[in-house]
C-alpha cells in the first residue's frame, strides 16, 4: 500500500495503487446507479402496492396450499417425464442403430429448438387435433407434464449422454466380461455412475423447471389448478395490488434457492472427488 | 456348464489336458491396419501361458478377442469347446466361463470391493445377495484383502484394486483366467503381490493366458511362453527356453532390450522407451 514503490510505474503510481483507484472508480459508478434508481422510485407507491401487508395476508393459505403445491406437482410430474424420456432418447443417442441415433438427434435438436409455450400450446391443442377425440390424459397435471417433459428431455437426454460418455469404457468392458448383458452393465454399472456426475446438471434442470411451469396459465386451469404464477397474477387483479406478484415471487425463490444451493453444493463435492 | 457349481472357482473342470483354449488362423485389423495376421495357439486346461513381445504386436488384442472384447475379422476361437467366434453363440454365457484381468483394474468406483465381487454373481449367475457375499468374502480373503471388504476403490492402492479385480473375476468360478498386462499400471513396489496371487493361482491349478512384461515370472510360473511379434506368433515353446535360449533372433532382440533395460537405452533409446510406456492398443 506504500507509494513508495511507485518508481518502476511511469504514470507515477504503482501498479497496486492503480488497480485501488480503478476499484474505487467502479464502485463509484456502481453506489450512484443504486442510489438513483432508490430516489427515483416512488417508495410509497411501491409500498402500498408490492408490499401491501393487508393483501399478502389474504393470499394465505392459498397460495400455499394450492399455488405453491400445484408448481410443485407440476414440476415434480414433468421433471419425472422428462428424466425417464431423456433416458430414452439418451441411449437411442448412443445406440449402434442407426435410426435410433437420427430420430435421437432430431428429437433433440426439434425440442432445444422450441420456446417452450409453442410446446404448451400444441400439447394443449394440437394433440387433440391430430388424434380426434384424445387429449393428454391427466388433465391439467398431465398436459403440464407432457409439455415440460417433453421439451426437458431434450436438454436431460444431452446431459444423461454427456454423463454415460464420461464414465470409462473399461467400466463397460469390465462388466461384460463378467457376463453382463448390454443392459444389464448399463443398469448396474454404468448408470449408476453416470447419474452420480450429473447430479448437479439435472438439480439445475429441476430449477428452471420449477419456474416454467408458470406456462401452464396458457392452457386454461381452474381455479384449483392453479400454481404459483396464475395465483399470483389472478389475485393481483382481484384485489388491485401488486404484492400477490411478490409473495409468488418469493415462494419461487423458497424453492429454487434451496435447489441452487445443493446443486453448488453436489458439484463441490464432486470436484473434491469424494462420494 | 453352471459356474454356479464351483463356488470357489478352482480349479478348472474341463478335463485335465483338454483344449482350454484354441484359437485358428485368428486375424484382427481395425480399419486397415491388420493387429493380428493370422495366430494359431492353444491352451490346455491347467495350462498357464505367457504372452511376450513388443508394444504394439497384437498381445492385448490377442487376449480381446478370446473373450469377444473385440470381434476378430476372421479365424475360430474355442473356449473349452464353445465356439466364441460362432455368431449365434450365446455370448454372456462364454464370459461368465472366461475371467479377465485387465491392465487398468477396471473396478466399479461406486462399489465397494465387497460389492465389486458380489455385484456380478447376484445379476448373471443369480445369487442371493448373503450366497453372494459370502463368496465374495471367501475370494477377497484369498487375494489377501480380507480386512479390505467395506472399501471403495478410491482407498485402496492399485495393487490392491488389481487383487481385487482378481477376486471379481474369481468369483464367478471361471474355467479359464485372462490377464492382460496385469502389472503394468503398478508402482514397482505393489507388483510382487499381485504376481504373487497369480503364482497362487496357477499352482491350483487355473488355466491362464497372461500377456505380461514380467520376464521373471513368465520363466518361473508359466508353462509356456508365446513371444508374438508385428501380429504373428514367432516363437512359442517352454518358458525356460523362449526366455533363455530364444531360437529366432527377432526374440533375442526383444528379450536383450527387456532384461537389460539400461542397455538397450544406450543401444536404441526410443524403441526402449516406447516399450515401457503402456500400451493399450497393443
Amino acid at each position: 500500500m506504500t507509494v513508495g514503490t511507485a518508481k518502476a510505474a511511469p504514470a507515477g503510481m504503482s501498479r497496486r495503487r492503480r488497480r485501488q483507484v480503478s476499484l474505487w472508480i467502479q464502485y463509484g459508478i456502481f453506489a450512484v446507479a443504486v442510489v438513483a434508481i432508490a430516489l427515483l422510485a416512488d417508495w410509497p407507491t411501491l409500498r402500498l402496492n408490492f408490499a401491501n401487508w393487508d393483501a399478502a395476508r389474504q393470499l394465505f393459505p392459498d397460495i400455499v396450499t394450492v399455488g405453491l403445491r400445484n408448481t410443485a406437482v407440476y414440476t415434480a410430474v414433468g421433471f419425472g417425464i422428462g428424466l425417464v424420456l431423456g433416458l430414452v432418447v439418451a441411449l437411442m443417442r448412443l445406440s449402434s442403430v442407426p435410426p435410433y441415433r437420427w430420430f435421437a438427434t432430431v428429437y433433440i435438436e426439434v425440442f432445444r429448438g422450441l420456446p417452450l409455450l409453442l410446446i404448451f400450446i400444441f400439447v394443449s391443442v394440437g394433440v387433440p387435433l391430430a388424434f380426434p377425440g384424445k387429449n393428454v390424459p391427466g388433465g391439467a397435471v398431465g398436459q403440464t407434464g407432457v409439455a415440460l417433459g417433453v421439451a426437458a428431455a431434450a436438454y436431460m437426454a444431452e446431459t444423461i449422454r454427456s454423463g454415460i460418455e464420461a464414465v470409462p469404457r473399461g467400466q463397460l468392458e469390465a462388466a461384460r466380461s463378467l457376463g453382463m448383458s448390454y443392459g444389464g452393465a448399463m443398469r448396474s454399472i454404468i448408470l449408476p455412475q453416470a447419474f452420480r456426475i450429473i447430479i448437479p446438471p439435472l438439480t439445475n434442470q429441476l430449477v428452471l423447471l420449477c419456474k416454467d411451469s408458470s406456462l401452464v396459465l396458457f392452457l386454461g386451469v381452474t381455479l384449483e389448478q392453479r400454481e404459483l404464477t396464475k395465483f399470483g397474477r389472478d389475485l393481483a387483479g382481484q384485489l388491485g395490488n401488486t404484492t400477490p406478484i411478490i409473495v409468488a415471487g418469493i415462494c419461487y425463490l423458497i424453492i429454487t434457492i434451496p435447489l441452487s444451493l445443493l446443486s453448488r453444493r453436489l458439484e463441490e463435492r464432486q470436484r473434491r472427488g469424494q462420494r | 456348464m453352471s459356474a454356479g457349481d464351483r463356488p470357489g472357482g478352482l480349479p478348472g473342470d474341463s478335463a485335465p489336458g483338454g483344449e482350454a483354449i484354441e484359437i485358428i488362423g485368428l486375424r484382427k485389423a481395425f480399419g486397415a491396419n491388420e493387429v493380428l495376421r493370422g495366430i494359431d495357439f492353444h491352451v490346455r486346461a491347467g495350462e498357464v501361458v505367457c504372452v511376450i513381445g513388443p508394444s504394439g504386436s497384437g498381445k492385448s488384442t490377442l487376449l480381446r478377442c478370446v473373450n469377444l472384447l473385440e470381434e476378430p475379422t476372421a479365424g475360430t476361437v474355442r473356449v473349452s469347446g464353445t465356439e466364441v467366434t460362432d455368431p449365434d453363440v450365446d455370448i454372456d454365457a462364454v464370459r461368465r466361463r472366461i475371467g479377465m484381468v485387465f491392465q487398468s483394474f477396471n473396478l466399479f468406483p461406486h462399489l465397494t470391493a465387497l460389492g465389486n465381487v458380489a455385484i456380478a454373481q447376484r445379476k448373471v449367475l443369480r445369487r442371493d445377495r448373503a450366497e453372494a457375499e459370502r463368496i465374495a468374502r471367501e475370494n477377497l480373503e484369498r487375494v489377501g484383502l480380507a480386512d479390505k471388504v467395506d472399501a471403495y476403490p478410491a482407498q485402496l492402492s492399485g495393487g490392491q484394486q488389481q487383487r481385487v479385480a482378481i477376486a471379481r473375476a474369481l468369483a464367478m468360478g471361471p474355467e479359464v483366467m485372462l490377464f492382460d498386462e496385469p502389472t503394468s499400471a503398478l508402482d514397482p513396489e505393489l507388483v510382487g503381490d499381485v504376481l504373487g496371487v497369480m503364482r497362487t493361482l496357477a499352482e491350483a491349478g487355473m488355466t491362464m493366458l497372461v500377456v505380461t512384461h514380467e520376464m521373471s515370472f513368465a520363466r518361473e510360473v508359466a508353462d509356456r511362453v508365446v513371444f508374438m511379434d508385428g501380429g504373428v506368433v514367432v516363437e512359442e515353446g517352454p518358458a525356460s527356453r523362449v526366455i533363455t535360449d530364444p531360437q529366432h533372433e527377432r526374440t533375442r532382440s526383444f528379450l536383450a532390450r527387456v532384461l537389460d533395460p539400461a542397455a538397450a537405452r544406450v543401444g536404441e533409446g526410443e524403441a526402449s522407451d516406447r516399450f515401457r510406456s503402456s500400451d493399450p492398443g497393443a
